[in-house]
């Protein structure tokens, strides 16, 4: 009996060193990442690197048309996926009947979440490249990528507006307010916490996608920066791409600190979303 | 006035309802562009050829059109992935459900999600500069470019979704079930193993499945550590390509839009496309029948 036991027990430790290794593989691949990353591109990493034109030469080359590039396309975007988004969050929320059509948008917006980006990058490459005529331009990138994030923006918008109570929203109808009143005085502002931490989320999602603007025809090497909406353009991770792919030691060092730069980008908006959303539920939910 | 409001009523309503029948559109959009360039295609170059030749060398001078070295790059990759992410996101999912405190696991799980919120070029990066190399010191044969790294790369982004859906599997077994067992004298990894994991399962085995769709779909991980030479292989040693580096090679070069070459790659997103969306659909009807058993 005492000898079953004994081996339960050991069972039970080769479990839990079993399970803490998987862990400490996922936590350690995390770290020797970024430390792989810090060791290679830190001592590339200067003002002259942000502020200066890819070129030829690894030494001379900079990320400011990348990373300009990228800031463009992520204001055009949020242009784009701030009223579409949020629109049709309300929709669904608010006003859709309950209804097959109103069943058939859910499930398709949870489908779109799992079709890989690539495949948003054949889509803007017939329909925004070719058949709208937009070329390879900051418009055609900002709206395939509006596409790719907008089920974030959707079910975050919805999630943050069903946490409104409901008394709210019925003491504004009773006192005479229209429901689009109803919606933009009182659901809106009580809701907008949420609602901007899934546009952050978006646009951090979005700042790191590489292929789909690949595929839509983005350039790997721009001189030179976007001065209109339709002006061709490059960001930061295809530059990144582009110095990674090639054979010489000196630029992968240049992706490296390309890499400090978007990670840093990356987790900023992570960071600011995590806190909305602590503050959110914690001033709502109590 | 009451005109007016009424007015601006319907025409916020019909503005909003437009917006979320958008992404109708844009299913519909994927599926039409799929299959307009994909018919293109057919037209020029048979459906028979494009699944019974055994090369994929659309871009040489003597083209051979057949989608089998590129799915067994896709697979090749994939397969290292789940093999990989399959056991760590199980024992990570059991160990944080049934071991850890709620506030260890409020700290864990955001740094473990950081993992899926690294770009995915930074994730090629490191399998092409740091795995690989690593890789050689163990298997010296490995080559430059082959599917074992980018594989264990891929694998271990995509552990936290496999992680934090089983999780989610196994917290919503009902308590009756795992104090019954306790009961009857079981101990905990009885428990876990004999009946949470058995009652979890169909939530289980949805995960791994979306995070094989997953792995199907990654482009930047495979195109820049996997290699661009498609061959039928099974060899995770040597270089390979996936259907997603395919279209990106393509899109890198000058192809002009109405060619051959530029209609290949709407057919190879045809077939990626369709893995992924069976996957996908097969991950959610599990789920959705696991949450509905136990909600009741």
């Amino acid at each position: 009996m005492e000898r079953i036991l004994k081996r339960k027990k050991i069972y039970e430790k080769i479990f839990i060193i079993l399970s803490l290794f998987f862990l400490s593989v996922s936590l350690l691949t995390l770290f020797s990442l970024i430390v792989d990353v810090l060791i290679d591109g830190l001592p590339r990493l200067s003002l002259k690197f942000i502020t200066s034109y890819p070129s030829r030469k690894p030494e001379g080359a900079g990320i400011l048309s990348a990373l300009l590039g990228s800031i463009y396309v992520m204001i055009v975007m949020i242009l784009f996926i701030v009223p579409v988004g949020i629109g049709a969050g309300i929709y669904l929320e608010e006003y859709a009947p309950r209804n097959f059509v109103t069943n058939m948008i859910e499930v398709n917006i949870a489908n779109l979440a799992g079709v890989p980006s690539i495949i948003y990058g054949l889509l803007g490459l017939e329909i925004f490249v070719r058949f709208f005529n937009l070329g390879r331009s900051v418009l055609a990138g900002a709206l395939t990528l509006g596409l790719l994030v907008l089920p974030i923006v959707i079910m975050a918008t919805r999630e943050a507006i069903r946490l409104v109570p409901n008394s709210i929203k019925e003491a504004s109808l009773a006192l005479g307010a229209t429901k689009w009143q109803t919606i933009k005085h009182e659901v809106l502002p009580i809701s907008l916490p949420g609602i901007l931490t899934g546009i952050i989320l978006a646009v951090s999602r979005a700042i790191g996608e590489t292929a789909p603007l690949i595929t839509i025809g983005a350039l790997t090497y721009i001189a030179f920066l976007p001065k209109t909406p339709l002006s061709p353009f490059t960001v930061l991770p295809i530059q990144i791409f582009n110095w990674v792919s090639r054979p010489q030691k000196a630029f992968h060092h240049n992706a490296a600190a390309g890499i400090i730069v978007l990670l840093i980008l990356t987790f900023l908006l992570n960071i600011i979303a995590i806190i909305l959303r602590n503050y959110y539920t914690k001033k709502y939910k109590l | 006035m009451y005109f007016k409001r009424k007015l601006e009523e319907n025409f916020i309503k019909f503005l909003f309802a437009s917006f979320a029948f958008l992404s109708i559109f844009v299913t519909l959009g994927i599926i039409f562009v799929l299959f307009y360039e994909s018919i293109a295609f057919f037209r020029e170059v048979s459906i028979i050829r494009f699944f019974t030749e055994r090369e994929w060398t659309p871009l040489f001078a003597i083209k051979k059109f057949g989608i089998w070295p590129l799915l067994s790059g896709t697979l090749l990759t994939s397969v290292v992935a789940i093999l990989i992410a399959f056991p760590a996101g199980l024992f990570i999912a059991i160990f944080m459900a049934e071991y850890l405190s709620p506030p260890i696991k409020g700290i864990l799980k955001p740094v473990l999600e950081i993992l899926a919120g690294i770009p995915t070029v930074v994730y090629g990066y490191f399998a092409l500069l740091f795995v690989t190399p690593l890789l050689k010191k163990i298997i010296p044969s490995i080559s430059g470019f082959n599917a074992l790294s980018p594989g264990i790369v891929l694998g271990i982004m995509i552990i936290p979704t496999i992680a934090s859906l089983s999780e989610d599997a196994i917290s919503l077994v009902p308590r009756s079930l795992r104090e019954a067992s306790y009961a009857l004298g079981a101990t905990k990894l009885q428990t876990i193993f004999r009946v949470l994991l058995p009652a979890a399962s169909s939530g289980v085995i949805s995960s791994i499945i979306l995070g094989f769709s997953r792995a199907i779909g990654e482009t930047m991980i495979v195109t820049i550590a996997a290699g661009q030479r498609p061959v039928l292989t099974l060899n995770p040693l040597v270089p390979i390509e996936t259907m997603t580096a395919y279209i990106v090679q393509v899109s890198l070069g000058d192809t002009p839009a109405g060619s051959l070459e530029y209609k290949t790659i709407f057919a190879v997103g045809m077939v990626l496309f369709v893995f992924t969306f069976v996957f996908n659909v097969i991950s959610h009807r599990l789920r959705m029948k696991f949450i509905k058993f136990y909600k009741m």
